[in-house]
């Protein structure tokens, strides 16, 4: 299971990273996505897999005992995801309203603001 | 109460923010709310810097979890003094915003974004926490972009979208980096990290990590290869967005990274190499983008990234004198960008623009003017006894004494281009002629402004130089300071005993 994680981790950043590098704008949000979901997987996976064993103390004990689940990475992708919805709703308001000013989604023709004049 | 001095300044923008966001319709209000926030900021940072600086590191364990579960916020000499001059910043830029943003753009929150803003700033320089620092990062990037784009210019939106990437890129890195770290330690807790890496047996890794960490970094404080992003956004918004920018985001990077490089991965000769070499080329290709470019604005932005180098430099030399340069530099840059770019805001409103070829004869039109603008302009370059200088001391000394002969002729490269560059401006905006340029119809020249107007521009901009002439003239209580934080990084014990509650034994 772990190494079926981490390839699909290494699939995932490899494609956003793919789509990043394209001249589309839709792609590059698309590509930001994909990314950050990796990111979360690779949270999630060094974090740690154990099998049916959810981090709850028993009745009868005060402590955790023996193999369990590390709920901290679930905590942080959590915090993760919440912060890059976030981010990745503004970006797409900001491509439309990017398209709709600059009348194109071709990254390369955005160059005024590099422009030396 | 006073215990928890600690977290005050975040939780003063916050309130401040919510009242603003309360405030909506109502600019008038929203200004006035806006400045007296920035000045309690200044209070409440004076007072936990005293508080530091008397009584050592403060820390607080938030939600009562003791360390290292919980997250912790540790205010060190470091962190406090880039409060307080977060601050001051804070409070000119507030100032500054109140006639060079127009009402329609403070309807759209430009002043409670302005406070998340410095509040996400705040809680960056303070936090105990990877992750939690990864989080404020997000608050200061979410508030930044919405500050860059308030106003929907074409220009504002496309420097937007590379801003955006670029960031946005720069915050999956750092999660990576924090993945990683906490998949080979299990701990977030900077403190406990600080105890727990030297430990581990696989170095390759560690060495990856850091790597990681600093890409991460790199790309929030505009390193070379990975600047690209701010010459090409940092010129789109108004002047008073810019000087935020420029004085703190870039600066939030630097700190950062200096946090990370001396307390969880300590510099070794291989990443020394590798700072020394991007400090190198940031120093270069900053000083020679801003030679080539005709924009007033867009020279600042280039000049950013040269000075940036100054910093990283002084990181990447890793002695404790090098350090004591780094951070007095960080210092005196905050000031003195912010006040460039206040100045490129007002030289835009007297002359209708920001090139350089259609300015001119500043120098007889606005004698006074000149002078004060002069002020910051020299404290840049070095000059002495102006602030620029001093940094450097310390700068050049550790590179000498350590026979780093590269770092050494980049700071001197550093200095020599910024004059170069400096020369240029004053010749282009104060000393030539002016040419008879056509006024821009329904555009508000600094002549028309009525005095309170002007008094907004100008106010601020004397708040800052004011500052830069103390920072000048006294700059042994700067050195002091510096000197007290240079000693607290390089011996972490003092932070980790401040987390975890142990009692030093001999006081700093």
């Amino acid at each position: 299971m772990e190494i079926l994680l981490a390839i699909m981790t290494g699939i995932l950043y490899a494609a956003g990273i793919y789509l990043i590098l394209r001249r589309s704008l839709v792609k590059l949000i698309i590509g930001i996505v994909i990314l950050g979901n990796g990111v979360n997987l690779l949270i999630f996976l060094m974090g740690g897999l154990v099998k049916g064993r959810p981090p709850l103390i028993q009745e009868d004990s005060n402590a955790l005992v023996g193999l369990y689940a590390d709920p901290v990475p679930q905590a942080l992708i959590l915090t993760a995801i919440v912060i890059s919805f976030g981010l990745q709703s503004f970006a797409i308001v900001l491509i439309k309203r990017a398209y709709k000013v600059l009348k194109t989604d071709d990254i390369d023709t955005m160059n005024k603001t590099d422009d030396i004049t | 109460m006073s215990e928890h001095l600690t977290i005050y300044p975040i939780i003063v923008h916050l309130l401040t923010a919510i009242l603003l966001l309360l405030s909506w319709m109502n600019p008038k209000i929203q200004r006035y709310i806006s400045i007296i926030g920035s000045v309690l900021g200044i209070i409440i940072g004076g007072l936990l810097f005293n508080k530091v600086w008397t009584e050592g590191i403060q820390s607080v364990q938030l939600g009562n979890w003791d360390a290292p579960f919980g997250i912790s916020m540790v205010a060190d000499t470091l962190a406090v003094s880039l409060i307080v001059l977060t601050n001051i910043v804070a409070l000119a830029v507030s100032i500054y915003s109140t006639k060079n943003m127009v009402s329609s753009r403070l309807k759209f929150g430009y002043y409670a974004i302005f406070h998340f803003l410095i509040m996400g700033l705040s809680g960056a320089f303070i936090t105990g926490d990877l992750f939690s620092l990864y989080v404020w990062f997000e608050v200061i990037i979410i508030s930044s972009f919405v500050l860059l784009t308030i106003g929907g210019r074409a220009i504002q939106i496309e420097g937007a979208v590379k801003y955006f990437t670029l960031n946005m890129l720069s915050s999956i890195i750092f999660l990576t980096a924090i993945a990683m770290v906490y998949g080979t330690t299990g701990s977030l807790n900077m403190a406990e990290l600080s105890r727990i890496i030297p430990e581990i047996e696989n170095k390759g890794l560690i060495q990856t990590i850091s790597l990681i960490f600093f890409i991460g970094f790199g790309v929030k404080s505009g390193v070379f290869p990975l600047y690209f992003w701010l010459p090409a956004s940092y010129h789109t918004p108004p002047a008073a967005v810019s000087a935020l920018f420029a004085g703190l985001l870039t600066k939030v990077g630097i700190y950062a990274m200096i946090r990370v490089f001396t307390l969880l991965f300590p510099l070794g000769e291989l990443n020394q190499m590798i700072l020394m070499i991007v400090a190198g080329f940031t120093i270069f290709f900053g000083g020679i983008g801003a030679l080539v470019q005709k924009d007033l604005q867009r020279v600042f932005s280039y000049l950013i990234i040269c000075h940036i180098g100054f910093m990283v430099g002084g990181l990447s030399l890793f002695t404790q004198v090098a350090i004591v340069g780094a951070v007095m530099y960080m210092f005196h840059d905050i000031i003195v960008k912010a006040t460039l770019f206040m100045i490129s805001g007002v030289m835009y409103r007297i002359f209708g623009n920001t090139k350089l070829e259609k300015m001119g004869g500043l120098m007889d039109s606005h004698p006074r003017l000149s002078f004060l603008f002069a002020i910051p302009m020299f404290a840049l370059v070095g000059v002495p006894p102006l602030s620029g200088f001093w940094p450097k001391v310390s700068l050049f000394t550790a590179s000498y004494t350590q026979g780093e002969m590269f770092m050494l002729i980049m700071f001197i490269f550093a200095s020599l281009i910024t004059l170069v560059i400096i020369a240029k401006v004053w010749n282009n905006t104060f000393s030539k002629n002016k040419l008879p340029a056509e006024r821009r119809k329904g555009f508000k020249y600094f002549d028309e402004f009525s005095f309170s107007e002007k008094a907004a521009y100008i106010v601020p901009i004397l708040l800052l130089v004011g500052f830069t002439l103390y920072y000048s003239f006294f700059a042994e209580h700067f050195q002091l300071v510096a000197e007290r934080i240079g000693e607290e990084l390089m011996n972490t014990e003092h932070y980790y005993n401040a987390v975890f509650g142990i009692k030093e034994g001999t006081k700093l």
